[in-house]
């Protein structure tokens, strides 16, 4: 055990890798050469339809102990990797690392595969059910959580090294060219699955939608896929685009809005060349709303938005507002169908969006970014991974990329979930480190990071309710109590990698 | 004597909801009404008083006027409405159906009994009473002059339009002789006349002209049933630059105007008194709230040192 430098207990190994522990977000530096794997020669120009995914199982050559993956750009209605493992199960493969880029809650029904040994451990973060038991204690099976940039780092560099990529195609020809822009399963920018097609030893394009050679625009080029197989369905269209498209009306949730888009403005930075990244979920609309009607007033013309795009972000662009969107993931059917005709909507890979060991990534260039929480200690450390009940409910995501990354990253949060207050002496997990994050912005008032001293003065200038973040606790204590700690077992069921591949926080088991 | 406390904004929070009245200290409006009376069920009002008293009692920084919507005089709920509230403190009572002024006279004394019974100075609750009926509206200037403790007159459409058996509608033409009637009653009494709620919390555009008519008539403020319509109030009462110019140009001269040792001068040949004094007083103290400037003004600033 050795204490990292945000205080937690962080084992020499894991799973059987040795494990570094977080010290700071800048200085760990890389050392290693880009992965590699065997170039391959196809002769042939023919098909590589090689029939149903079981077929591209067997084709692929996968066997006992590799690691797969797909791409989670259809969410909640990916209907793939369920259908995969099963067929893995029913080829009698068994310890199969899945190592995709998200995990989500339709993704329980990998449990009795779990159960079964088929699957045997997750190289990538979780949402749902899996990580609920895996917290109990009631399924054994490590999980490795990682940002979006850490993930890219990590294939890239060949930490994780993918055997096959199985990449869910919406519009796919039988040469392998695929994008994600049409078709039944269409679900927008490919952007995380572009690492995978670069990076894995085998990929394999599987498609709903075969279409006459060549599908263009080329989003994932025929060179770098192995075969290409059809299955009657990628997935439920209703549920790839199912992200709140709403505005809050809740007036909490627009009161921690209008504060949000206070901070922008007072930051300075909403100007021109202005750049800007937002998530899903009614707050974060309810703040590009506001950013939008400042940014229309003001006459502004920004740099570019970032992030996964909502039909919001694309309203901005077609209004002038940003130059470009870069886009890792479509958040809605109206980004969906942006992408497919506008040059200006950019698709962007995981690794060029968040990865920290490049040449530097779109992060890098966020002037102000909203980001989420489930917990805020006084320390400004986020967790968006666990919630207070101590389970591993939700992946990191972009969090601590884009919080790195920003000039000025904002948490919006409310004060108060249930009964639990959010700001708390320690959270349960550290998912973004507090030194880059900014803002904390709740209904009860808004604290800003020593770091920010210019931003702080100008925000009490605006006589904008700023807080000391222990005040801001203590208000909140003063409703809810003070919740009493989660127990924990010993034993580490699960890892917080920072997206330099350090780690952060470990998840433990928790007591009965 | 007409005060300049800012009352653009009086939110009513139900008084049996502990989720909507834990966020009572964090809305910007300049009053809550924390209501017993019509948002609260029959089945709920002994819990609701009981809830109100101990929220009260926790809500110690106050950074608002609290009034409490008690429920009405004639009903069997009010006097325990009273005796639960009033220990925790509230600035005032709104009086729903005030329909004469022997409500207020009623309500008057029993606030001074209480105001006894707590060692409180006499005077210290204030009453908000609501004319809400077509006899409230007839008997608004007496009422308005029932007792010192008023702190204006708030008319109640929707009680109003039903005793009236006629609808409400969106433009409000349904409403001009009984908003006039409370406004010269309220007026003439030296106290705020304050506007009736708009009920439809998604109609933003209907809510800012209607704000935009009351506040032409001369109410100072409006009833608000969401947060939501908060910010829309405010932006219409939001005064304009150049009356903050002019008000602080007023300020400066009747301070000048003291130190020579009078309370009347001219200001670019209009002459300042008091009255001018006390609307750009107003003016000021709402510029305050939005912002617009950064002075404090007190008493002594309107009425000069003793």
């Amino acid at each position: 055990m050795a204490l990292n430098s945000v205080g937690r207990d962080i084992p020499e190994t894991f799973a059987g890798k040795k494990l570094i522990p977080y010290s700071d977000p800048w200085s760990l530096q890389p050392h290693a050469e880009r992965s590699t794997r065997a170039i391959r020669r196809i002769t042939h120009n023919g098909s590589k339809l090689v029939g149903g995914l079981r077929d591209a199982i067997i084709a692929s050559g996968l066997k006992d102990g590799m690691t797969i993956s797909t791409h989670h750009s259809l969410r909640n209605g990916d209907q793939l990797l369920n259908d995969l493992v099963r067929e893995i199960d029913a080829l009698g493969i068994r310890d199969i690392k899945i190592a995709s880029s998200s995990v989500h809650i339709v993704h329980a029904e990998l449990i009795p595969f779990i159960r079964k040994g088929v699957i045997s451990g997750f190289e990538c973060g979780v949402n749902g059910l899996i990580g609920e038991l895996v917290s109990k204690g009631e399924l054994d099976c490590p999980i490795i959580v990682r940002s979006h940039g850490g993930r890219a780092r990590a294939l890239i560099t060949g930490e994780v090294p993918v055997d096959v990529a199985f990449l869910a195609a919406p519009y796919c020809d039988e040469y392998g060219n695929f994008n994600g822009y049409y078709g039944p399963s269409a679900c927008g920018s490919l952007g995380y699955a572009q690492v995978d097609a670069q990076h894995a030893h085998k990929v394999v394009a599987v498609t709903d939608n075969l279409v006459p050679f060549p599908a263009v625009p080329v989003g994932i080029p025929q060179s770098v896929v192995d075969f290409v197989c059809q299955v009657p369905r990628l997935g439920d269209p209703k549920k790839i685009v199912s992200s709140t498209t709403k505005i809050t009306t809740d007036p909490i949730g627009l009161q921690i809005a209008k504060y949000a888009a206070l901070v922008m403005e007072s930051s300075g930075y909403i100007k021109d060349g202005f750049s800007f990244q937002t998530g899903t979920g009614g707050i974060s609309l309810a703040v590009a709303e506001n950013v939008r009607a400042i940014m229309r007033a003001g006459k502004i013309k920004g740099a570019f938005g970032c992030g996964g795009i909502t039909g919001n972000f694309v309203d901005m662009l077609e209004e002038g507002l940003f130059e470009a969107l870069f886009d890792v993931q479509c958040f809605d059917l109206k980004a969906v169908e942006s992408i497919g005709r506008n040059q200006k909507h950019v698709e962007m890979t995981a690794g060029t969006y968040a990865n920290p060991f490049n040449c530097g990534s779109v992060v890098n260039r966020l002037d102000c970014a909203i980001l989420s929480a489930t917990e805020i200690d006084v320390n400004f450390n986020v967790n968006v991974n666990t919630e207070s009940t101590g389970y591993l409910l939700h992946n990191t995501g972009g969090h601590c990329d884009v919080a790195a990354g920003a000039k000025v990253s904002i948490v919006v949060c409310p004060s108060i979930r249930g009964r639990l207050p959010m700001i708390r002496d320690e959270v349960t997990t550290i998912t973004t480190p507090g030194e880059t994050v900014g803002v904390i912005v709740t209904e009860r008032g808004i604290a800003v990071n020593d770091n920010l001293p210019e931003l702080k003065a100008e925000l009490i200038r605006r006589r904008a309710p700023v807080k000391d973040i222990r005040q801001l606790r203590d208000e909140i204590y003063a409703v809810t109590g003070v919740p009493r700690p989660i127990e924990f077992e010993d034993k580490v069921v699960g890892l917080i990698e920072y997206r330099d591949g350090s780690i952060i926080d470990v998840v433990r088991q928790v007591c009965p | 004597m007409a005060d300049y406390k800012l009352r653009r904004s009086l939110l009513y929070v139900p008084g049996n909801m502990p989720s909507m009245l834990q966020n009572v200290p964090l809305f910007q409006c300049d009053a809550v009404q924390i209501d017993l009376e019509d948002a609260v069920p029959l089945a709920e009002k002994d819990a609701a008083r009981i809830l109100v008293r101990r929220f009260l009692d926790t809500y110690k920084e106050r950074n608002k006027e609290v009034l409490v919507r008690i429920n009405g005089l004639d009903t069997k709920w009010a006097l325990d409405d009273l005796k639960a509230v009033l220990p925790g403190l509230p600035d005032g009572i709104r009086l729903p159906k005030a329909d004469s002024p022997d409500v207020v006279e009623r309500l008057d004394t029993l606030l001074t009994e209480y105001e006894e019974e707590l060692g409180l100075e006499v005077g210290f609750f204030k009453i908000l009473p609501s004319i809400e009926t077509a006899m409230g509206v007839i008997n608004a200037v007496f009422t308005a002059r029932a007792s010192t403790r008023l702190i204006g007159l708030a008319f109640g459409a929707e009680d109003y339009t039903a005793t009236m058996e006629i609808n409400r509608t969106k433009t409000g033409e349904e409403l001009f002789n009984a908003r006039m009637n409370v406004l010269w009653a309220a007026k003439a009494a030296g106290i705020q006349a304050l506007d009736s709620i708009f009920a439809d919390v998604n109609d933003m555009d209907a809510l800012r002209t209607e704000t935009e008519l009351i506040k032409k008539l001369g109410f100072t403020g409006k009833s608000l049933v969401n947060p939501r319509q908060i910010d829309v109030v405010h932006e219409v009462f939001a005064p304009k630059q150049a009356e903050v110019d002019y008000a602080l140009q007023v300020m400066d001269a009747i301070k000048r105007a003291r130190e020579m040792g009078t309370g009347v001068i001219s200001l670019k040949g209009k002459m300042i008194d008091r009255p001018v004094v006390v609307r750009a007083a107003r003016v000021l103290s709402t510029a305050r709230a939005h912002g617009m400037v950064d002075v404090v003004i007190n008493e002594e600033d309107i009425n000069g040192a003793e």
